[in-house]
């Protein structure tokens, strides 16, 4: 019997692997059973849209996005783009967003700021700082963010008095009930040359820093660039002021009826907001920090005092890239939580976009469905962009490792 | 039960006491509407709302009818899918202000910072205001009335506004009432009534029809007292409001003794008025615009024939 060899059928490599990406593990079955959930989810997102459709209907209430060129008819005590009561709804619409924005930004700054100072404060070996940033974070992290508002709201203004008797620091900025009033710039012909110069003065800095790194890192050369760097930040600004005069000028605010006119505002309700949130959230930050930096084998520190290398270097270039991987995850919650926690701005009266948005724009027109959507859609946008920015910064740093 | 929407408290309108009876003229409203269905006035559940989330507990049904000094305009009465029900109050927007600011009208307020409860017409009229006296201003708009009330005895704000009715009632809230005072300008019209849901016309028929039942009771000298005396009366209107003559109570789809039952419950439209916001009130609030039309004010029902 003579033995054949046939050559061997190849796999059917491509109808596989479709099928496995189409039916996972149970093949054409899963697949099958995938087109009906999708069926399903479709038809029970139609249901649910064509029923309130027709309720809105039956009941003849307004649908549709036309309320946002009515006239709004109200103020709103902060707004970073101008604004006043005969502007439309889509412009309260961009005031709430930008308030909301504002509030989100500064306090995350300020909550990374104090949760990386208390998570270094909680690993110090100095016995009473551990124990203080200790204790900070558990009382903290364990009261509800909504009464740490109220206090700090109302124990700020409880503190200050009325703007007649306000505290008055050289003259020029006050500090009352009603929030800490400042001079407010106003450009001069000599601005448009001092911004120049300050953005040649960055521009000097940063060549000279890539020049530094590249030394370092072909030559091996440590050389200090420090002093120019100053130098060009501070000097180039000044040599603009000399030549072409002062860049802008201040107008003082002064009391004028019940409030002060003049000068740029800030608000309490700004401030006892941004205050408890980032307090708040730097809490949960510190604890983040904590951990990751006790993640990183504390055979990095030794190894890097072994090279002769400073603690605090060691700790710059050695300890904290390798935590970064394990703090960024969680700290990108953190950011998000902060977000979102800033709608309950509407308690101690600070306008944010679920203040004038959600809140009065919603019971003047009574738009319930559209408005509550459009308030979750920036949420979620804004959300969104966050996770995408710390996913971007993850990954650069996971690059940087090298491999 | 009647499922009633009312405010979060406010004196003389809707305000829980410490053992959590309700009390206060929107409050005698709901339980008037549950002695006509049920002839049993504590039939009712109060549902507290904040003013932002009154006009969608009505909408979606969580409540039957929204008894919360809610002002009845256009705007309000043609895209809310609800409809107002009567009045049973003639209010307007009023400013208050402590004594200490040496403050006698409303015109001295320029540059003023003033809190508002968000949510309300009282924004708008603010503005309208201000707007049309050319006079600056500062808006801080709280959630709850509590909470604003709150920012103006902490100094935050120079005034309070609100329904002037509302400003008497909060008043007695504060630490010190004497210390405040109502500046004389009333700066717009806020009749506040009922409202009722879209599409069920005969709910909307009983609910109006319990308002002018209270009106009507007073007009003719019923009183929850002298009710039982009265529907035993021969005069024609009283044996048609009574049901003794007729079937009017069955023409709005309840009993032929639906009129004495709102009486006897809550009383007609002066004495609940006295009760909670007038004479017999903490509040001490006139009748003013809410006596009766042939006495000066402006409750007028139609005939109950």
């Amino acid at each position: 019997m003579a033995m054949t060899i046939e050559p061997r059928e190849p796999p059917t490599q491509f109808a596989f692997r479709l099928k496995r990406a189409l039916g996972g593990r149970a093949g054409w079955n899963g697949f099958a059973f995938q087109i009906v959930l999708v069926a399903v989810l479709v038809w029970l997102g139609y249901e649910i849209v064509a029923n309130a459709r027709a309720n809105l209907e039956t009941q003849r209430i307004t649908s549709g996005f036309g309320f946002l060129k009515n006239t709004a008819g109200f103020d709103v005590n902060q707004s970073l783009i101008s604004y006043s009561g005969s502007d439309s709804y889509t412009r309260v619409f961009f005031v709430g967003l930008l308030n909301t924005l504002l509030v989100s930004v500064i306090g995350i700054f300020f909550a990374t700021v104090i949760g990386f100072l208390v998570a270094l404060g909680r690993l110090s070996p100095n016995w009473l700082l551990s124990r203080v940033a200790g204790a900070y974070v558990e009382l903290v992290r364990n009261l509800p963010v909504l009464f740490q508002m109220l206090f700090w709201y109302l124990a700020v203004l409880a503190a200050l008095p009325n703007p007649r008797q306000s505290i008055s620091i050289f003259g020029s900025f006050f500090l009352s009930n009603r929030g800490l009033v400042v001079p407010r710039p106003i450009g001069e012909p000599g601005f448009e040359p001092f911004a120049l110069a300050v953005v040649v003065a960055i521009a000097v800095a940063l060549g000279l820093r890539y020049y530094a790194r590249r030394q370092l890192f072909e030559n091996g050369q440590v050389i200090r660039v420090w002093p120019y760097v100053v130098g060009a930040l501070i000097g180039l600004p000044l040599l603009s002021v000399l030549v072409f005069g002062l860049p802008v000028i201040f107008e003082v605010p002064a009391l004028k009826g019940f409030n002060f006119s003049g000068g740029t505002r800030v608000i309490p309700e700004f401030v006892a907001l941004t205050l408890a949130l980032s307090t708040y959230t730097a809490a949960f930050i510190a604890e983040i920090v904590r951990a990751g930096i006790q993640s990183v084998h504390k055979g990095q520190m030794e190894a890097g005092a072994s090279l002769g290398i400073s603690r605090g270097t060691t700790l710059r270039l050695i300890v904290v890239p390798q935590a970064m991987r394990v703090i960024l995850p969680p700290l990108t919650n953190q950011y998000l939580n902060l977000t979102k926690n800033s709608s309950l701005a509407v308690a101690i009266g600070y306008p944010d976009l679920v203040s004038v948005f959600a809140g009065t724009t919603l019971s003047q027109t009574g738009q319930a469905i559209e408005i509550i959507g459009m308030t979750m859609g920036v949420y979620l946008t804004f959300s969104l962009i966050t996770s995408a920015l710390m996913s971007i910064y993850g990954w650069r740093i996971s690059r940087s490792m090298g491999a | 039960m009647v499922s009633c929407g009312v405010s979060q408290g406010l004196p003389g309108f809707s305000s829980p006491d410490d053992k959590g009876n309700w009390t206060g003229l929107d409050v005698d409203v709901c339980r008037a509407i549950a002695a006509a269905i049920f002839n049993d006035p504590t039939k009712v559940k109060f549902v507290p709302l904040s003013a932002k989330d009154r006009f969608t507990a009505l909408q979606s049904g969580e409540i039957d009818v929204l008894s919360r000094n809610t002002t009845w305009t256009l705007s309000r009465d043609t895209s809310l899918g609800a409809n107002f029900t009567g009045v049973t109050y003639y209010d307007g927007q009023g400013f208050i202000v402590k004594k200490a600011l040496k403050v006698n009208s409303a015109l001295e307020l320029n540059s003023a910072s003033v809190c508002v409860q968000t949510g309300t017409t009282t924004e708008q009229n603010l503005a309208d205001y201000f707007k049309g006296n050319n006079m600056k201003y500062e808006v801080i708009a709280f959630a709850t009335a509590d909470e604003t009330v709150k920012a103006y005895e902490s100094g935050r704000c120079d005034v309070f506004t609100t329904d002037v009715s509302g400003l008497y009632a909060e008043r007695l809230k504060f630490s010190n009432p004497a210390d405040h005072v109502v500046l004389p300008e009333v700066i717009s019209k806020e009749p506040l009534g009922p409202m009722v849901r879209h599409g069920d016309d005969q709910w909307f028929d009983i609910v109006k029809w319990t308002l002018f039942a209270m009106v009507s009771a007073e007009e003719m000298g019923v009183t929850q007292k002298n009710a039982d005396e009265m529907a035993k009366s021969d005069k024609p209107e009283l044996k048609r409001a009574f049901g003794t003559d007729g079937n009017l109570g069955e023409q709005l789809g309840l009993t032929k003794d639906w009129f004495g039952r709102i009486i006897k419950a809550v009383g007609n439209y002066g004495e609940t008025f006295d009760r909670n916001v007038g004479a017999g009130s903490k509040l001490q609030i006139g009748r003013g615009l809410n006596n009766l039309w042939n006495k000066g004010g402006l409750q007028y029902a139609p005939p109950i024939r």
